[in-house]
């Protein structure tokens, strides 16, 4: 017999908080390290972009469509908005994804499905079982795998390549650090967000729009930034917003008007309504789009927003270290003689899902 | 009777993309405002709500007599950059929009 199957539960108990703690030493350890990849983020030299003459890209655009093109695409073709030209524009096009989510999944299959030449991904998270609800081309079986890699294997596509961008990775520093990007090369951006049952779309930097910048000028607080994670989101909801990013994109890269510019969706799926709100132009006095901008490079994103690209937990210091009991600790009370009173402050939602025995449901937010 | 009802102007409140739930989750708001010699603009109204709708967290809300960064302010569908942010004249029946920006996907 081995050694390990004599040992008793204590042990293992103890090997697997071991184990844990190594895991989470190498999380952060990958988290930080990913940080400054992140923040090591290149703009590609626009010299070397892809429209100029005689460039490798220009070698490899397609000039005619095949037959199986033609049956393939048949359908849209024969949209007059699209046609020929339509479709070649498509086959020739570039789109980055930023992120690999409830966004991105769906627009990534339309945009694949409907021929988009290069589709770039990037998304530096790995795939977890609470993402698969709205997440929808991952699988169980890729749980723990980049997302970067899962979208490209499901839609056989991972040329990166920029022409427009197609905004997901949905945090603070990253759409500041995304339409800085977009401004400086040029490309236009179609932004989308979704949260609960709610979603927001609109095109920056493109025919004489705002940017980012051009509407938020500041970033907001840190804390008043609610994610998925603490405010949950219906699958479908950014399902919708995903296609909807993907048929703007589309539009722009085949030359018909996007419908975005200068216009803010507001998509309230609990209601049902649709809602097209005029934002204002292009600011002259915007800090990176305008006339005299002074943010002519990337900047540390991070410290620009006072939060880090993560939309993971934040941490709160709320109790000192005297005012917490343990689980150990908690457990000998509700045990004694007179057991305490036992409240639950979570959300009802929480506190339905699971909950301590005998302990009473009484909501106390701090949240936005 | 006539005289009276110029003596407030009603409006639409609307909160929405999470600034809602700075107001117990309701979304619409109809409000009166009563008429004194001074109109009521943007800047105004945010006192007024600040004072009689906001259930929690001001600062949440508003910052330095503005709404904090990151909230958008909509006169009757438009962003109110396009009418003269604080000082716009808030006229009756307008409706006036707060959308907070969604990170999420
Ligand atoms: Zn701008």
């Amino acid at each position: 017999m081995e050694k390990g199957d004599l040992s008793d539960s204590s042990t293992l108990l103890g090997d697997l908080v071991e184990a844990r703690k190594q895991i989470a030493e190498l999380k952060e350890k990958l988290h930080l390290c990913k940080q400054k990849e992140f923040q090591n983020f290149q703009l590609p030299n626009p010299d070397e972009g892809i429209d100029r003459e005689g460039s490798e890209d220009d070698k490899r655009k397609v000039n005619e469509l095949c037959n199986k093109d033609i049956r393939r695409y048949s359908r849209q073709l024969i949209l007059p908005e699209i046609g020929v030209k339509g479709q070649l524009a498509l086959i020739n096009s570039s789109v980055l994804l930023v992120g690999a989510g409830g966004l991105g999944c769906p627009s990534a299959i339309y945009l694949a499905a409907a021929g988009v030449g290069h589709i770039g991904v990037v998304d530096y998270d790995e795939i977890e079982l609470d993402n698969l609800h709205r997440q929808v081309l991952h699988t169980e079986e890729r749980l723990g795998k980049s997302k970067c890699k899962s979208v490209a294997d499901s839609i056989h596509c991972a040329d990166i390549c920029q022409r427009i961008f197609s905004s997901h990775k949905d945090n603070v520093a990253t759409r500041y650090l995304l339409n800085d990007a977009c401004v400086l090369a040029g490309k236009p951006l179609v932004s989308a967000s979704a949260l609960r049952f709610e979603g927001q779309l609109t095109v920056y930097n493109h025919e004489g729009g705002p940017c980012y910048r051009c509407l938020f000028p500041r970033p907001p607080p840190p804390e008043t930034v609610t994610n998925c994670s603490d405010g949950g989101v219906l699958g479908v909801v950014p399902g919708i917003m995903g296609n909807l990013q993907a048929l703007e994109a589309i539009k722009i890269i085949t030359g018909l008007k996007a419908s975005y510019v200068q216009k803010l969706l507001l998509y309230d799926g609990l209601y049902g309504s649709f809602r097209s709100i005029k934002l204002r132009a292009r600011k002259k006095d915007c800090s990176v789009c305008g006339e005299t901008p002074t943010v002519t490079g990337l900047i540390d994103y991070e410290s620009f927003c006072g939060a880090g690209p993560s939309d993971k937990c934040m941490l709160l210091h709320i109790l000192t270290p005297e005012e917490r009991v343990t689980a150990k600790q908690l457990k000998e009370h509700l045990g004694s003689n007179s057991p305490p009173l036992l409240i639950d402050v979570r959300p009802p939602v929480e506190f339905d899902i699971c909950h301590l025995p005998n302990s009473c449901s009484i909501l106390f937010t701090l949240s936005c | 009777m006539a005289e009276s009802s110029q003596q407030h102007i009603d409006i639409h409140v609307e909160f929405s993309g999470g600034a809602e739930l700075l107001f117990d989750k309701v979304k619409e708001h109809e409000v009166k405002l009563s008429h004194d010699n001074n109109p009521w603009t943007i800047r105004k109204l945010l006192v007024w709500i600040k004072e009689n709708l906001l259930k929690e967290r001001p600062e949440l809300f508003v910052q330095e007599d503005t709404v904090r960064p990151g909230i958008l302010i909509l006169v009757n569908d438009a962003d109110w950059e396009l009418v003269g942010e604080l000082e716009y004249e808030i006229q009756n029946k307008d409706r006036i929009i707060f959308i907070s920006t969604l990170h999420g996907g």
